[in-house]
C-alpha cells in the first residue's frame, strides 16, 4: 500500500462514516473495496492477470455466500448488491477503452466480451451453487477448491506450473514461466475469511442473515484486505449493523492509531528493513555480533511492519464505523512462547485454534485409543505451527519454522505443569516474580527472534549455518 | 466523555497548528544554517561501524549496503581515512580517481590501493605505507580537486592522483553531480586557483531557499541517514558493492569514427582541456609531493581498431594527449607516470578504464615503485 492508496482509503473511509443510510453505506464500502482490490493489485507479466485475479476473488464470494446463504439470495436488496458488484467489474472492465482515464488495473482489463462472458458464468455457477446448497458436499467442494488454490499460490514449483498454464492461455512464451508472475493480492485472508464462513455454515453457526452487500463487504473490506485483521463474521456484522457516524469522538482515535501505524510501518518499519536479517544477507555474514543486530532488526521490523498495517486498517475503519479486532498486543513483552502466540497476530491464531487445534485435540481426546495427554499436546502444537508456517509459504524453511515455535511451545506447557507440581513455585525468587519475569520476556523474545531465521532464510542448510555464526561455531 | 471529547479535539487541532508551525521553523532554520553540510559531519562510522575503504557509492544500494550521497562531509565521515587521532607512524598515501581507482567491479580488497597495502611496503625510515582509496567513480577533474581539497585535512604525506584524457575535456568538469551539488565550494576552488571554468549562473545556477530547506533536500536527507543504517550490514557483511556474477564485456568493434567531443583532429585544442586543474590540485597540495598517474586503458584489436583504442578514444586524440602529458609534466617538473598500456586487454570488465583483479594488482605494483622512487628522491 502507498501513501497515495492511504489517502484515497482515509479520504474513502471519512466518506463511508458520514453516511447515515445502512443500505447506502453498505454498499458504498461493497463498491469502494471492489474498486480497491483492482487497484492494489501488483502487475503481472502475464497478460490480465491484474484483472482477472480480483475478479476471481469477487466471484468466489458470490459462490460462498450462494451456498452459505441460499435462503435469503434471492432477496430483492440481493439482486441490487449484485448489480453493484457486476457493475464494478464492468466499469473496471469498460475502463480500457477510457482512453486517459485507463486503467485502475496496472495494464488494460481483456476485451470487454471476455469480461461480460465471465461475468455471466460467474452468475450462472452462483445460481447452480445456490440450487446445490441443500445438497451433501457442496460447501465441502468450496473449502477443497479453497485450499488447492491455496497451495498453488504458496508453492513455488506449482505457482510457476500455474504461471506456465496462464502464459499457455493468454498466447505468451510458456518457458518464462516464474512463480512470481503469480500474485493473488489478498487471497489468503480472503480465503480464511470464506473457510470461516463454510465451516461455520456446516457447524451451523452462521448468522442467519446477511446481505450480499454485507457479506462481500465482510470479505473484501478494504482497510483489512491485503494485511488483516480477520474478523470474524458474527462481529463484522454486528459492528457494521451499528451504522456508527464518523463523530469527533471516533475521528480522533482513529486518526491516532492511523497516524501510529503510518509511523511505524513508513517510518520505523521500512527503515529496519534496510538492516534486518534477508535471504540476500544471511550467508553473507562474517560477524556474530552485526549477526545478532540484523536478527534484532529484523524481529522489530516484521513486528512494526504488520502491527502498523493493523493500526492503519484500524484507523480507517474506525473512521468507516466499523471497530476491526486487534491483532498484536506487545508480544515481544510476554514472558512465555504461550502468551506471545496469544498476542502476535491474534486473529491469525485464534482462526486456527477455532478450526484446527480445537477439533484436533477434540478428536483424539475422544478417539477409541487412549492417547496420553503429553502426545496430544504435542501432535496438536506441532501441527498447528507447521500449518501456520506453512500458510507463509509451502516450503521446508517453513515447516522447520512451525516445528520450532510447536517445540517451544510443548516445552512451555511441559515446564508450567512441572513447576505446577513442584517446589519450585513456592521459592521466593520465583513468587516474588520480577526476576523470573523478566528472565522470561528475554528468552521468549530471543526465542522467537531466532525463530525468524527459519522464517527469511528459504534454506534450511542457510539458516543453520547462520544460526552457528550467531552463536560463534563459525 | 461527551465533555472531554471537544477538548480533546481543540488540543489535537492545537497540536496539529504547533506542529505545523514547528515544521516551517525548522524547515527556515535548516535552510538558513545550511543544516545539511553539519548533519553529514556527525557520523557512526569509524565510532560505531568500521570506516569504509572507499567512498559511499552504489547503483544499487539495497545489495550493496552502500548509498550515494554528494555531501562531502558525509563521504568523508563514512570513510577510514577520517578516523581519528590521525597515525603518525605510518605513510598515507591518497588516491584520487574515477571508478577505476575506486575499484568498479572489484570487492574492496582488490582494488588498487587495496593491493599496495596488502604489499606491505615500508619508506626508507620504516614507516608501513598506507594507501587509502579516495576514488569517486565519475570521471572529472575538478571533482578530484573538489575531492583533495577536503583530503588535505587528512594529512596526506603522498597524493596519487590516477587520471585520463576523459577527466579533461570542459564539458566534463562541473556537470556531475558530487560537483553540482557542492557548487560553493566548487565556485571557491575555481576563484582561489584561477582556473578556466565559467562560473555565469548557466554553469553555477542560484540555490532558492526551497531548494535548501528540509523539503528540497529531503532525498539528500534521506541518503545521509540510509548510509548511516548501511552501516550495520556493511560491518557485518564487508561488503559495499553489489558486483553481479555476469555483466556485459566492454566493446571491442567500432564505427568508423574518429570523433572526440567537440575536438578535431590532428591536434586537441589545449584551451579546452582543463590542466589547469591539475596545476591548482598541486599548488594546492603543496609540500605534499603529487603523482600524477596516467591510467591504463583497453586497447582494442577489434573492428576499426586502427581508428580507435577504445568506446572513449579515437586513436589521435589520446596519442597526443599522452604526448601533451608528458611534455606538461617534464616543464613542470611534476611526478608523472604514463602506464596506459600496462593492463592486457583481457583483464578489462565492462569499460575501457574498469579492469580486473588482477590489472589493478598489475598497476598497484607499478604504482608502487613509482612511490618507492619518489620516497628515494624524498631522502635528506
Amino acid at each position: 500500500m502507498t501513501l497515495l492508496q492511504l489517502t484515497v482509503f482515509t479520504a474513502a473511509a471519512i466518506l463511508i462514516g458520514i453516511l447515515r443510510n445502512h443500505s447506502a453505506r453498505v454498499r458504498v464500502i461493497l463498491l469502494f473495496s471492489t474498486l480497491a482490490m483492482y487497484w492494489l493489485q501488483p502487475a503481472s507479466t502475464i497478460r490480465y492477470l491484474e484483472f482477472w485475479f480480483p475478479t476471481m476473488t469477487l466471484a468466489l464470494v458470490v459462490w460462498v455466500y450462494a451456498v452459505s446463504y441460499s435462503e435469503v439470495m434471492y432477496r430483492k436488496n440481493n439482486w441490487i448488491d449484485m448489480a453493484i458488484l457486476l457493475g464494478a467489474i464492468v466499469m473496471v472492465g469498460l475502463l480500457r477503452y477510457m482512453g486517459p482515464l485507463c486503467c485502475l488495473t496496472s495494464s488494460a482489463p481483456p476485451q470487454f466480451f471476455t469480461v461480460a462472458i465471465f461475468t455471466a458464468c460467474m452468475v450462472g455457477v452462483a445460481l447452480l451453487f445456490k440450487a446445490l446448497s441443500g445438497k451433501p458436499g457442496v460447501s465441502t467442494i468450496l473449502i477443497i477448491a479453497l485450499l488447492i488454490i491455496f497451495i498453488f499460490l504458496k508453492n513455488d514449483a506449482l505457482a510457476e506450473q500455474a504461471s506456465r498454464w496462464f502464459r499457455r492461455i493468454t498466447g505468451q512464451n510458456p518457458t518464462l514461466a516464474n512463480s512470481i508472475e503469480i500474485v493473488w493480492l489478498g487471497y489468503s485472508y480472503m480465503a480464511f475469511r470464506l473457510l470461516h464462513v463454510l465451516r461455520d455454515k456446516q457447524n451451523g453457526r452462521l448468522p442467519k442473515d446477511a446481505s450480499l452487500a454485507e457479506f462481500a463487504s465482510y470479505v473484501v473490506f478494504f482497510p483489512a484486505f491485503t494485511a488483516g485483521p480477520i474478523d470474524r463474521v458474527q462481529n463484522f456484522l454486528k459492528k457494521l449493523r451499528e451504522n456508527l457516524q464518523l463523530t469527533p469522538s471516533r475521528f480522533i482515535p482513529g486518526m491516532e492509531r492511523l497516524s501510529m501505524g503510518v509511523f511505524k510501518k513508513f517510518v520505523v518499519a521500512d527503515s529496519l528493513a534496510l538492516i534486518a536479517l534477508s535471504s540476500q544477507n544471511a550467508g553473507q555474514i562474517q560477524s556474530g555480533l552485526w549477526g545478532w543486530v540484523i536478527v534484532y532488526a529484523y524481529a522489530f521490523r516484521i513486528l512494526l511492519d504488520f502491527s502498523g498495517y493493523t493500526d492503519i486498517a484500524i484507523g480507517i475503519g474506525i473512521f468507516a464505523g466499523i471497530q476491526l479486532p486487534e491483532n498484536f498486543n506487545h508480544p515481544y513483552l510476554k514472558n512465555n512462547l504461550t502468551e506471545f502466540w496469544n498476542n502476535w497476530h491474534m486473529t491469525l491464531t485464534q482462526w486456527f485454534r477455532a478450526y484446527f487445534f480445537n477439533p484436533l485435540t477434540r478428536s483424539l481426546r475422544s478417539a477409541k485409543v487412549n492417547i496420553p495427554l503429553p502426545a496430544i499436546i504435542i501432535l496438536g502444537q506441532f501441527s498447528t505451527m507447521v500449518l501456520i508456517g506453512l500458510w507463509h509459504g509451502i516450503s521446508w524453511n517453513f515447516v522447520v519454522w512451525g516445528i520450532w515455535h510447536g517445540a517451544g511451545l510443548f516445552l512451555h506447557n511441559r515446564w508450567s505443569a512441572w513447576v505446577k507440581n513442584s517446589s519450585l513455585q513456592k521459592q521466593p525468587f520465583y513468587t516474588d516474580g520480577k526476576i523470573i519475569r523478566a528472565a522470561g520476556i528475554l528468552l521468549t523474545f530471543h526465542y522467537a527472534a531466532l525463530g525468524w531465521i527459519w522464517f527469511v532464510v528459504p534454506s534450511t542448510a542457510e539458516g543453520w549455518q547462520f544460526m552457528l555464526t550467531l552463536f560463534g561455531v563459525q | 466523555m461527551d465533555g472531554k471529547i471537544p477538548n480533546r479535539a481543540s488540543f489535537i487541532l492545537r497540536v496539529a497548528g504547533l506542529t505545523a508551525l514547528f515544521i516551517i521553523i525548522l524547515n527556515l532554520v535548516f535552510g538558513l544554517t545550511a543544516a545539511e553540510k553539519w548533519l553529514g559531519k556527525g557520523s557512526l562510522y569509524s565510532h560505531v561501524y568500521p570506516g569504509r575503504w572507499r567512498f559511499p557509492w552504489s547503483e544499487n544500494p539495497s545489495a550493496a549496503y552502500n548509498v550515494s550521497t554528494n555531501n562531502l562531509d558525509a563521504l568523508y565521515a563514512a570513510h577510514e581515512v577520517s578516523a581519528t587521532p590521525i597515525p603518525e607512524d605510518e605513510f598515507r598515501v591518497f588516491f584520487l580517481g574515477d571508478s577505476s581507482t575506486w575499484g568498479f567491479y572489484l570487492p574492496k580488497e582488490k582494488t588498487v590501493s587495496a593491493y599496495v597495502n596488502a604489499a606491505e611496503a615500508e619508506t626508507p625510515d620504516g614507516r608501513p605505507i598506507r594507501a587509502y582509496n579516495l576514488g569517486y567513480p565519475t570521471i572529472s577533474l575538478t571533482k578530484d580537486l573538489l575531492l583533495l581539497s577536503e583530503s588535505l585535512k587528512y594529512e596526506p604525506d603522498l597524493i596519487v592522483w590516477v587520471t585520463t584524457l576523459e577527466a579533461f575535456p570542459v564539458e566534463k568538469q562541473i556537470f556531475t553531480p558530487l560537483v553540482e551539488q557542492n557548487r560553493t565550494e566548487v565556485r571557491a576552488l575555481i576563484e582561489t586557483y584561477d582556473i578556466s571554468i565559467e562560473t555565469t549562473a548557466e554553469e553555477f545556477p542560484i540555490e532558492t531557499f526551497l531548494d535548501r530547506s528540509i523539503f528540497g533536500r529531503r532525498r539528500a536527507l534521506a541518503n545521509l541517514f540510509r548510509l548511516q543504517l548501511y552501516g550495520v550490514l556493511w560491518s557485518a557483511t564487508g561488503i559495499d558493492q553489489d558486483i553481479p556474477d555476469n555483466y556485459t564485456p566492454l566493446q571491442s568493434d567500432y564505427e568508423i569514427d574518429d570523433s572526440y567531443y567537440s575536438f578535431s583532429p590532428p591536434q586537441l585544442d589545449r584551451s579546452r582541456l582543463m590542466i589547469d586543474v591539475l596545476q591548482a590540485g598541486i599548488e594546492m597540495a603543496g609540500e605534499t609531493p603529487v603523482l600524477i598517474v596516467n591510467e591504463p586503458i583497453y586497447i582494442s584489436r577489434g573492428e576499426n581498431s586502427d581508428i580507435r583504442y577504445n568506446f572513449f578514444y579515437p586513436r589521435w586524440a589520446y596519442d597526443d594527449y599522452r604526448a601533451w602529458m608528458k611534455e606538461t609534466a617534464n616543464l613542470e617538473g611534476w611526478y608523472y607516470a604514463d602506464f596506459w598500456n600496462e593492463i592486457p586487454s583481457e583483464n578489462f570488465t565492462n569499460t575501457a578504464i574498469h579492469f580486473n583483479a588482477e590489472g589493478s594488482q598489475n598497476l598497484a605494483n607499478l604504482i608502487l615503485l613509482e612511490i618507492q622512487d619518489i620516497l628515494e628522491n624524498l631522502q635528506p
